[in-house]
């Protein structure tokens, strides 16, 4: 089998764009993706400084090694987030790639805040992942503002975009479905604009541009996704796109060209502000406080009764 | 052939030559969703096998990535 664009051996075979690369080739064809994404979109330019949200995953690194490839000023931002032995490892990964590439890096550990998703999600027995996007949601925005970058880059890929509007569709999540899009403008002033420069490649794409480039990322699976709705979202589509090439590309794609401009042009209140951190709220006190506040009384409260006994 | 699948850190024998797809499907893996690595190369889906290969199988999909474009809407 030969490269589609060079004729030499290849390595990497991508039946939904009927092309086969070699490693040179594919890096290329990975990159330019990426910078496609990124103009066309106009998600940012290279003069701004853009905070690109790293976990350690083959995603984050992979999106994150492109930026610096195609010459973007990155900073990356990681929250450690507590989840036992696959949140160090995750660290680990994270500032073991900066420090190689000498690239500026905001660690935030979770567990200095009292905020282990783990100890959050047992103490308020809400899902892990619930607490755990709640928070990245929070930190991601507060950090950008407070450190005054524009914008905010994740490694969101084409099969999470596929996944997340499959599950917006069957539950008919208006608010939602108007609001995914690759870039998302700011309707508040600590907000930020937040990109997604990886949603048009997919999920095995994004892992084989790690593997070529020899980035060290976390393999294991987050141990909290173990039976998360994405996962069987994304063997559905998997299923469909063994049998139908570039059905996922063509359900995000056609979803941003032709429906998600109806659900956008709906009218939306703009978020308030939380009266606990100042930043964006659609209720009184925003998410991440009501999490924080229910921690903070579950937790005195379990403190007690432990001394009591 | 010999192979390692991660993350699960299972090894398995395979006996025989084989396609790396029939390798992939044979394990229950759908194509596009994992890596078949032989030494420091990958492997494409319709590339033989050798059945003394020493391979490893590395599952590409993760799940729980948090949308970010919901502020506010959160529980």
């Amino acid at each position: 089998m030969k490269c589609t664009r060079c004729k030499a051996p290849a390595e990497v075979q991508l039946r939904q764009h009927n092309s086969n690369f070699c490693r040179a080739c594919f890096v290329f064809f990975f990159q330019r993706q990426v910078e496609r994404a990124i103009e066309k979109e106009r998600m940012f330019s290279l003069d701004e400084p853009v905070l690109v949200a790293v976990s350690g995953g083959k995603d984050s690194l992979a999106l994150w090694d492109v930026l610096i490839d195609l010459g973007y000023q990155t900073t990356g931002l990681h929250l450690s987030l507590g989840i036992g032995e696959y949140s160090d490892a995750s660290t680990d990964k994270t500032v073991a790639f900066a420090n190689a590439r000498s690239l500026p890096l905001i660690t935030v550990k979770l567990a200095d805040h009292g905020l282990a998703v783990n100890d959050v999600a047992g103490l308020t027995r809400r899902p892990a992942c619930s607490a755990c996007g709640t928070m990245k949601r929070h930190y991601f925005d507060q950090l950008a503002v407070d450190r005054g970058f524009p914008v905010v880059a994740t490694g969101h890929n084409l099969d999470d975009e596929a996944a997340r509007l499959l599950g917006n569709v069957l539950h008919w999540q208006m608010p939602y479905l108007a609001r995914q899009r690759p870039v998302l403008q700011p309707t508040h002033e600590r907000f930020v604009r937040k990109v997604k420069p990886l949603y048009r490649v997919t999920e095995y794409e994004a892992a084989v541009y790690a593997f070529m480039r020899g980035i060290d990322y976390v393999v294991d699976e987050c141990p909290n996704a173990i039976g998360a709705t994405q996962l069987t979202y994304k063997d559905m589509l998997n299923r469909l796109e063994a049998t139908s090439p570039g059905s996922k590309l063509i359900f995000v794609q056609e979803f941003l060209q032709r429906a998600q401009p109806i659900f956008a042009a709906a009218p939306e209140e703009p978020p308030r502000t939380c009266v606990g951190c100042g930043m964006p709220s659609f209720g009184e006190m925003c998410g991440f406080c009501r999490l924080v506040r229910e921690t903070e009384t579950k937790r005195e409260r379990r403190n007690a009764a432990k001394a009591v006994q | 052939m010999h192979v390692t699948i991660l993350p699960q850190r299972k090894q398995v024998e395979i006996a025989g030559r084989r396609r790396a797809a029939d390798v992939l499907r044979e394990l229950g893996f759908l194509p596009g969703t994992a890596m078949v690595i032989r030494g420091d190369l990958l492997v494409p889906e319709n590339s033989m096998l050798e059945a003394d290969d020493v391979i490893e199988v590395r599952s590409v999909i993760s799940g729980g990535a948090p949308a970010l474009d919901v502020e506010g809407l959160a529980p």
